[in-house]
Formats: structure tokens, sequence, C-alpha cells
């Protein structure tokens, strides 16, 4: 207890949140890891979650590099990386694409597998073509699984980019690392903290957006929570959407 | 008018669902394609459209073969009604009715009036517009199915069963619907069902279909019911034991001239009116009407 308390006296001290080495510049080298992984993990998922998606083609595939990928140990990757390329930005977001790929993926193409083949189907059959059955049919429904697979992307790699403080990056790393170096555990426990802190806050404001881009119209459960059948719930979600 | 020249279907996985299936179903009529499930009748309908390809044989939409047309643009003067209405669940009712039309980049305004439009002449209530299908009941969705069908006026209708899915009573009043609709619009219709009683109130002509879609017999349902060709027609149309082979029962009617007439079951099925004398007249004309069809069928 005593520990904790110490360790968020720490984290609301002004000296240690905005000096030179802080926890803000900390917290923005942090964000800026995790969001140049990301987009460089979008940019790769999306055409090819998208594509295996539509067509069904390549699924088996993609399943079993998946889980094999999410075997592959971090932290022997990263030093992997250093070894061949030199310390620098690029094996840290290197390792964080490639722990951040998998589940995008899966979100994707489980996002647009999941939905009625009937659905699919009957907008072709009333004359759309593929593309347009894509734009308009599979991603607006597939949404919310997706954004569940970009939820559990990001709070991966905010956890994970931890690591960029080995490297000698900074991020919210560094104090984990240097407390353990001091054997200062306030000091190590306040970044953990601060991590943890980070990933709720970046959680919440996804599953805000996944509640917004629900269709209207479209019950469904999404991250185990199911919503009330009865519900007449578009009234408010369709507003939201619409205004 | 739709021909199918010795059109064949067979699935990757081996069924041979349809085996050189040859039919002209003429312009602006109604014709029902029945038979009992997994006969091929889908499996027909979506080869017009092209949703499949057919592996042998040719199907041609007023003398032109269909398999040089482009798919989408074929798909989109056609209407094609859905089993399941096969409404898109994040859309509400109007813009689903006018899918087409918007993606053929009709503004959203016209669009929305031709849609309530339509809701109009399906008899869907007004206020309905805005639902989404999850909002609506069984039978309202087919309405909303029906009214998509017909949003780009097309010539040809397909419809697969589409009131398969709705009670006895909806069923019947959406038939009628039907049927009003057909007199104003004169469309091709091509409707497929497994029920005969809605496929001898619906047909202009009537296609009765085996394994295979191989045709049992097609004409107007009176040609069907006078001289059914086989006995697996008489039995599938049910005049052999069915509820179609009628008797007069020997139970006399209160009033003169009425008779109680019993089905094949022997379940009493209504009364008979005749005049004195009308009994013999009615046996005569009926064979003479018989006898023309007959020679009209042979012609
Ligand atoms: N996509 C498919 N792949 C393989 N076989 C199929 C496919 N679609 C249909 N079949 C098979 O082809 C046959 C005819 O199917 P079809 O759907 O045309 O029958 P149907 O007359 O419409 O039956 P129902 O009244 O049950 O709808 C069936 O044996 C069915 O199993
Ligand atoms: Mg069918």
């Amino acid at each position: 207890m005593d520990f904790i308390l110490q360790a968020i006296a720490f984290i609301f001290d002004p000296q240690n949140l905005f000096g030179e080495k802080g926890i803000v510049p900390r917290l923005g080298e942090h964000l800026l890891y995790t969001g140049i992984s990301m987009a460089i993990a979008l940019v790769i998922a999306i055409p090819l979650g998208l594509f295996i998606g539509h067509t069904g083609r390549g699924r088996n595939v993609a399943v079993a590099s998946t889980s094999s990928f999410r075997a592959v140990p971090t932290f022997g990757l990263l030093l992997y990386f250093v070894l061949l390329n030199g310390i620098g930005l690029w094996p840290v977001v290197a390792v964080l694409v490639i722990l951040a790929v998998p589940p995008l993926l899966a979100g994707i193409y489980s996002g647009l597998l999941a939905i009625d083949r009937r659905t699919i189907d009957a907008a072709r059959g009333v004359g759309m073509t593929e593309l347009q059955i894509l734009r308009k049919v599979e991603i607006p429904l597939a949404l919310p699984i997706v954004i569940g697979g970009i939820r559990n992307a990001t709070l991966q790699v905010i956890a994970t980019a931890t690591i960029a403080a080995y490297v000698g990056l900074g991020g919210l790393g560094r104090f984990i690392i240097e407390g353990l170096a001091l054997h200062d555990f306030v000091l190590a426990l306040a970044g953990a903290i601060l991590v943890l802190i980070l990933a709720l806050i970046v959680d919440l404001a996804l599953a805000g957006i996944q509640k917004l881009v629900l269709p209207a119209g479209v019950a469904q459960s999404i991250s185990g929570r199911s919503r009330n059948r009865d519900r007449k719930f578009p009234a408010g979600l369709a507003q939201l959407r619409e205004g | 008018m739709i021909e199918f020249i010795t059109v064949s279907k067979l699935y990757p996985g081996g069924t041979l669902a349809v085996d050189e299936f040859s039919l002209v179903i003429p312009a602006h009529k109604t014709v029902v394609l029945v038979g009992s499930s997994g006969c091929g009748k889908t499996t027909l309908l979506r080869m017009i459209n092209r949703m499949e390809a057919p592996t042998g044989g040719s199907i041609e939409i007023d003398g032109e073969d269909i398999s040089k047309t482009n798919p989408v643009s074929l798909r989109r003067r056609i209407g094609y009604v859905m089993q399941n209405s096969g409404l898109l669940p994040h859309r509400k009712v109007v813009d689903n009715i006018a899918t087409v039309p918007l993606l053929e980049g009709m503004n959203r305004s016209r669009a929305r009036v031709l849609a309530l439009e339509l809701m109009e002449t399906v008899g869907l209530e007004a206020n309905l517009a805005d639902r989404y299908p999850s909002q609506l009941s069984g039978g309202q969705q087919q309405r909303v199915g029906v009214a998509r069908g017909l949003a780009t006026d097309p010539n040809i209708l397909l419809m697969d069963e589409p009131f398969g899915a709705v009670d006895p009573i909806v069923r019947s009043d959406l038939q009628l619907e039907l049927l009003r609709l057909q007199r104003e619009l004169g469309k091709t219709v091509v409707f497929v069902t497994h029920d005969i009683d809605e496929a001898f109130l619906l047909g202009d002509e009537v296609v009765i279909l085996e394994k295979g879609a191989q045709i049992a017999q097609k004409g107007s349902p009176e040609q069907i019911l006078a001289r059914p060709a086989s006995e697996f027609v008489a039995d599938f149309v049910g005049t052999r034991k069915g509820k179609r082979r009628l008797s007069l029962s020997s139970q006399p009617a209160d009033k003169a001239g009425e008779f109680v007439v019993v089905d094949g079951t022997g379940r009493p099925a209504g009364v008979l009116e005749l005049e004195p004398g009308e009994l013999l007249g009615a046996a005569s004309k009926a064979r003479s009407v018989s006898d023309k069809t007959a020679q009209a069928g042979d012609a």
C-alpha cells in the first residue's frame, strides 16, 4: 500500500511531471512509438484483412501465421533486430508492428466473415459491384469487430512499447528500467501505473468509438457485452450517427 | 421473354441441380416454378440474373445471350426478391428500397420520394419509412423486399419463395396484393414456390418440376388439373386422392339443388349448387373444353 501511495505521489509531483526527463515528455515518446507502429500495422493489415475477409481466400494461412506470430518473444526479437541493424527507432517499431498486425488482421477478416452470407448475396443480387459490397455493406457491418481488433492491438502495443527504453529511446518504460536498475521500486511502480493508466484511457476512447460505429439497426454483441435485444436502441445511436 | 436452352448446372460438389432444362417464359406473364425441396428451383432462378453460371446450355433474354452481358448491369435491370427478404440490416426501409437507384446516382431526396411511392404500391404504411429491417415483422420485410425489386421498374421480376416465411393469413394477403400489382404492372414474373396452391393462385403458367429440374408438366392451372401428365403430377396437385379430388357426399343438403362435396380423404370440402339437369350439362361442357385444350396442347 505504501509503495502505491508513494508511486502516486511521484506521478503527481509537478517536478516529475514536466522536467526534461519527466513524465510528460516520456509519455509523448511512448505515444509516438505507439502511434507510428499502429499506423504502419494498419497500413499492412487493412488491405490484407479486407482481401481475406471479402474473398475468404488465404484464411487458413492467416489463422496459422497469426497464432505462430503470437508465440514470438518480443524481447528476443528486439535484441535480434538491434544486432542486425544497430540501436535506433526502427527495431522498436518493427517489433511493435509484428506484435500489432496479427490481432488487427484477425479483427478485420473475422469481422467480415461474421456477416450473414445472405446479406452479402442479396447485395450482389440487386447489382452491387464487389467494391460497393465491400464499402457499403461489409465494412460498415464489420466495423465494430474491426475496432475490437484495433483495441486489442493498441493495448498490446502500449504495454510492449516499454521495451523502447532498453535501447535508450525513452518512453514510459524508462521509469521501470531505471527503477529496477536503481532498486527504486517506487519509481518502477510509478512507471507501471502510468502505462496502465495510458492503456485504460486509450482503450476507453476506442470503446467509445466502437459504440459510435455500431450500425444502427444491427443488434449485436460487441466484445462480450450483449445488448438488450428488447431495447429500442436506435433512438440514441441513430441520432449520434446522423448528427 | 426469357428462354432456357438445354441449361444444366453441375455444382462443384458434384450435385447435378439442373439437367438439360429448356423453357420459354413469355413476357408479361407470371410463370410459377413449383416442386419439392432441392429440385433445383432456386438454381434456375439464380441463373437468370447470373448469380449462378450454367455449366451447360444458354439463357437468352429477348433473344440476347445473357452470358455476354455485364452481370452487374443485368442484375440492376432485373428485380430479385429473396426468400429471406435479404434486406441490408444497417439501412432504413427507404434506403433499402432505393438501393439500386442510389447506386445509379439518384439524389437522396428523389430516392426517398420514389421509395415512399413504392411503399404505398406494396401496401406499407409510410410511418415505417425510417425503421430498420430488424424493427419490422416478417410480412413487412417481405413487402420491403418486393418494393426493392420494383425500384428500377424492371421488366423482369424474380421471386424466390417470397412468402415462405410468413404465416398463412399474411401470406394470402401478400398473394392477393401481388395479383393486384401484376394486373397493374404486367411484369414478366418468374415465381418459385413449393406450394401448389400458391402456384395455381398466382401462375398464368405453372411448371411442375422433379429432381434435377426435370419438367413433369407445364401448362395453365386448368390444363394441369384437367389432364395431369403423370401420377406424380396428380399426386402433387392432389387430384388423385388429395384435397382436389372432389366427389358428392351421400349426405343430401337441406336446400334442393345443393350437394355436399367431399375431398379425396372424405373430408367435407364445400357445397355444390346445381340447377336441375345442370349436372349433365356441366359434365358435357367440361368435356368439350378439355378436348379443345388438349388440341391446343397437341398443336
Ligand atoms: N451452392 C451450392 N453448392 C453445391 N450444391 C448446391 C448449391 N446450391 C444448391 N445446391 C444443390 O443443388 C440442388 C438444388 O438446389 P436448389 O437450391 O436449387 O433447390 P430448390 O428447389 O430451390 O430447393 P428449396 O425448395 O429447398 O429451396 C440441391 O441438391 C442442393 O443441395
Ligand atoms: Mg430454393
